[in-house]
């Protein structure tokens, strides 16, 4: 194994793990399912990144709406499909498709 | 007469559990959660009215069980607060997971307890079957003789646990110390607040800007090291206990020790016990003397961690030792005080001393002068050589044998 584990000396007490360690790990993985964007459909209500669990949907500031819609980070997307369920049926700009290994 | 030995020291009488309280006061933790459990009950109770009645500051959790109270007390320690609770026995067990979390998670908790013995059968009187079933969960454990030990050692406690980031726990005999009156000497508020000192620790959960988990999964990789910290920093502390009781000696006057020795240094026998039993045995000590018998007595404060070399130092010109566990290990063994001792005396390296050890006062049997008496002649006798040092307990004062 590449990576130093730390020892005792050098470990914070008390099994104390700094935030934002998450960011290390891309989680995205062991995914079975992967969301698909559609950039032309796409509102940009922002009820897809309100509803991600692992903030895996990617956005931009806006001149005009103040936050856009600019995609899916797939190293932390794990295929749960709410963003899909959540966007609205009539704009349905997020469809669920078996990930291509 | 008694005189107070610090010059603004206060003598007043009270119960081993008042003066816990009255020290619970002065150190005005910032949360205290506890729940309440004969015989320890009152130190939380009459804490609880200082707090109703405006006395202190302290935010008190009144919870529906034991295990809530030291997970709650868990928190507000993990969240930066000073925190402390109080229990005894069943409500101790009832911590059990708790305790070791605490101990894990390196949170600087005080706990006030009252020995008091383990159902069943149920009983509310006082052995050390409970705290000595929480013995390896890394808790320091500072045991008392009487009130004033236990009034000293509850406020060094707080020090001791936020220096060594380790919980601490303070007991006193249930009964015989936690609901007798005696004359203690209490000092004044501002000079036990000095004393202690603001607590300052150096990462909390509710420090916003430096955010960080804890008590997070912990596997093959790392778990290993996590916990040689902990048996570490137990074994550290041991220097932090005696730097406490040195400031607390040039503050306050007492001197306190890892043990007290008590006629020990010439000492042909000697018994080895923890608590009031202690207070008794030296009167023993004193009345063999007089008859020209070199008995001695060696009275364990801190338990946890245990002081290894210096008690196998100290006793190891002692010809016969009998060591007095008021808890049964229930191991095919010994009991956990001996055990202890009789580590650290083969690992010095100790060939004088033959060991007995001595199970008395289970569920708060009467252990009196006389049975005391008897243990020091069969200590006689094994050191004499017409007694072979038996290879399981003894047991003190029980019938055992058919009496009808």
């Amino acid at each position: 194994m590449a990576d130093k584990k730390l020892s005792a000396a050098e470990l914070e007490a008390g099994g104390l793990v700094e935030a934002g360690t998450a960011a290390e790990f891309h989680t995205g993985s062991w995914r079975s399912q992967r969301p698909v964007w559609n950039k032309d459909k796409c509102i940009h209500c922002l009820t897809c990144w309100i509803s991600c669990p692992d903030s895996a949907i990617k956005t931009a500031p806006d001149e005009k709406k103040g936050t856009v819609v600019t995609g899916i980070d797939y190293n932390y997307c794990k295929g749960c499909g709410i963003c899909a369920r959540e966007c609205p049926p009539k704009i349905a700009a997020l469809s669920m498709e078996v990930e291509r290994k | 007469m008694i005189k107070p030995v610090y010059s603004k020291g206060k003598l007043a009488a009270k119960t081993g559990n008042e003066v816990m309280a009255e020290a619970m006061r002065q150190i005005e933790p910032d949360v205290v959660a506890a729940y309440p459990i004969t015989p320890a009950t009152e130190i939380v109770q009459i804490f609880s009215q200082f707090v109703a009645d405006g006395i202190v500051k302290s935010e008190y959790v009144a919870v529906e069980s034991e295990h809530s109270a030291m997970s709650a007390t868990i928190a507000a320690s993990a969240a930066g607060a000073r925190a402390m609770t109080g229990t005894s026995s069943q409500g101790l067990s009832l911590m059990w997971e708790m305790l070791y979390i605490a101990a894990g998670l390196r949170l600087p908790i005080v706990m006030a307890e009252v020995n008091r013995a383990i159902s069943a059968p149920i009983n509310i009187h006082g052995d050390q079957s409970d705290t000595m079933g929480a013995r390896d969960s890394g808790w320091i454990q500072i045991y008392s003789e009487n009130s004033q030990e236990a009034y000293d050692n509850l406020i060094q406690a707080v020090k001791i646990a936020e220096k060594a980031k380790l919980p601490a726990l303070v007991t006193t005999d249930g009964f015989i110390i936690s609901h007798c009156m005696e004359v203690v000497e209490t000092y004044p508020d501002e000079d036990v607040k000095n004393f202690i000192g603001e607590y300052e620790p150096k990462r909390y959960l509710l420090d916003l800007k430096k955010p960080y988990t804890l008590g997070s999964i912990d596997l093959q990789d790392y778990y290993f090291e996590h916990r040689f910290q902990v048996a570490q920093a137990m074994r550290d502390s041991k220097k932090i206990v005696l730097e406490v009781a040195k400031d607390f000696e040039k503050t306050f006057g007492r001197r306190y020790d890892f043990y007290e020795k008590y006629k020990l240094d010439d000492a042909e026998i000697a018994i080895v016990a923890i608590g009031s039993t202690a207070g008794t045995t030296k009167v023993v000590v004193d009345s063999l003397r007089k008859n020209g018998i070199k008995a001695g007595l060696l009275k364990i404060r801190l338990f946890r961690p245990f002081p290894v070399e210096e008690i196998a130092k100290d006793l190891a010109h002692v010809k016969a030792i009998g060591i007095m566990d008021k808890a049964d290990a229930c191991s095919g063994a010994f009991a956990p005080l001996y055990s202890d001792v009789a580590a650290s005396l083969y690992a010095a390296g100790a060939t004088v001393p033959k060991l007995a050890n001595y199970v008395y006062g289970l569920g708060g049997r009467e252990i009196s002068i006389s049975h005391i008496s008897g243990i020091f002649e069969d200590l006689v006798k094994i050191k004499d050589g017409n007694k072979t040092p038996p290879i399981s307990p003894e047991y003190v004062n029980v019938r055992i044998k058919k009496t009808m």
